[in-house]
């Protein structure tokens, strides 16, 4: 039976979308909680961003710096 | 809320925080579905039950040059509007249109050595798919070369936007070259040529498949934008001491 005959290829192929997906799962989160943690440990600093809010009007030339705290 | 609102990174990550449990858990749920679907849909006459490969093959081959696709927009972004949020589109979209145009090669060979006797041939199709993964890799290694994020990002868009031409190969390469790979048998002139009980599943797959797409897709982006303002923050730090 061709189900039977070809079953270990059909399995790798399963196994090898499950290894890709869980390793692109694992890096989202493990990214995710290694950014919170060093935003954490630099704001226990002290060192602060400035809200939105609060920012002053943005004069000419000042583009590629608020590309960076973007 | 304006759909242009999202371009404002701050708004980008309030909404992709509310967005992304609820993508996560739709996609637990398509995924069970379209699963199901392909595992109970019946063997191909020809192929047996290697047809099953087909349900992961499609849809990372859709993935994969979707997203390279996706990139090609943000690299205009990028370029034409200087825009941060398409250089944090482009930045995260690069390692999952990699992973899953892996695992199109991966499955295709999979498919491919009980079908055809062998693992791999240089027909236009497959080299064109390895030429697309190399193109990613190229495109990850330098965003990683360059260490201000402005300057990648035009480095990385001009690269993108000639990597696109990769794009029509690899959809036209069977039209225009003798190949192994079959010809196109979903989207065609005179319609698909899979059984509607194969084709079905195909489509709840590739629907899971691009669901999974969009949340990776945003929590990247949104890992993208903390890393920037981690970025920023160092910056600040590093000033304030000097």
């Amino acid at each position: 039976m061709a189900a039977t005959a070809h079953i270990d290829f059909i399995a790798a192929a399963y196994a090898a979308a499950v290894i890709v997906i869980a390793a692109l799962v694992v890096w989202v989160i493990a990214d995710y909680r290694a950014q919170g943690q060093k935003i954490a440990e630099l704001e226990k600093r002290g060192v602060t961003r400035r809200s939105a809010g609060e920012r002053p009007p943005r004069q000419p030339g000042q583009a590629d710096r608020a590309k960076e705290q973007a | 809320m304006a759909i242009v609102d999202l371009a404002n990174p701050s708004r980008f990550l309030k909404v992709a925080d509310g967005a992304i449990p609820w993508l996560a858990g739709a996609t637990v749920l398509a995924g069970a579905f379209a699963l199901q679907q392909a595992m109970a849909a019946p063997d191909d006459y020809q192929q047996g039950a290697t047809v099953k490969i087909m349900y992961l093959h499609v849809p990372s081959a859709w993935l994969g040059m979707l997203c390279w696709g996706l990139m090609t927009l943000a690299a205009l972004g990028t370029l034409v509007w200087r825009h941060p949020l398409a250089d944090v589109i482009a930045k995260a979209a690069a390692p999952i249109g990699a992973a899953f145009t892996l695992l199109c090669l991966v499955t295709g060979s999979l498919w491919g050595r009980p079908e055809w006797g062998t693992y791999w041939v240089w027909d236009a199709r497959l080299t064109s798919e390895l030429v697309l993964l190399l193109l990613y890799l190229a495109v990850i290694a330098l965003w990683r070369t360059v260490d201000d994020p402005s300057r990648a990002a035009r480095a990385v868009a001009v690269l993108t936007l000639v990597g696109a031409i990769d794009l029509p190969i690899i959809k036209f390469s069977v039209d225009w070259w003798n190949t192994l790979h079959q010809g196109a048998s979903v989207f065609r002139v005179g319609g698909s040529t899979i059984y509607p009980t194969i084709l079905m599943p195909l489509f709840f797959m590739t629907g899971a498949f691009t669901l999974l797409f969009v949340t990776l897709l945003l929590a990247a982006a949104r890992n993208e934008i903390l890393r920037r303002r981690v970025r920023t923050l160092q910056l600040m730090q590093a000033k304030a001491a000097s």
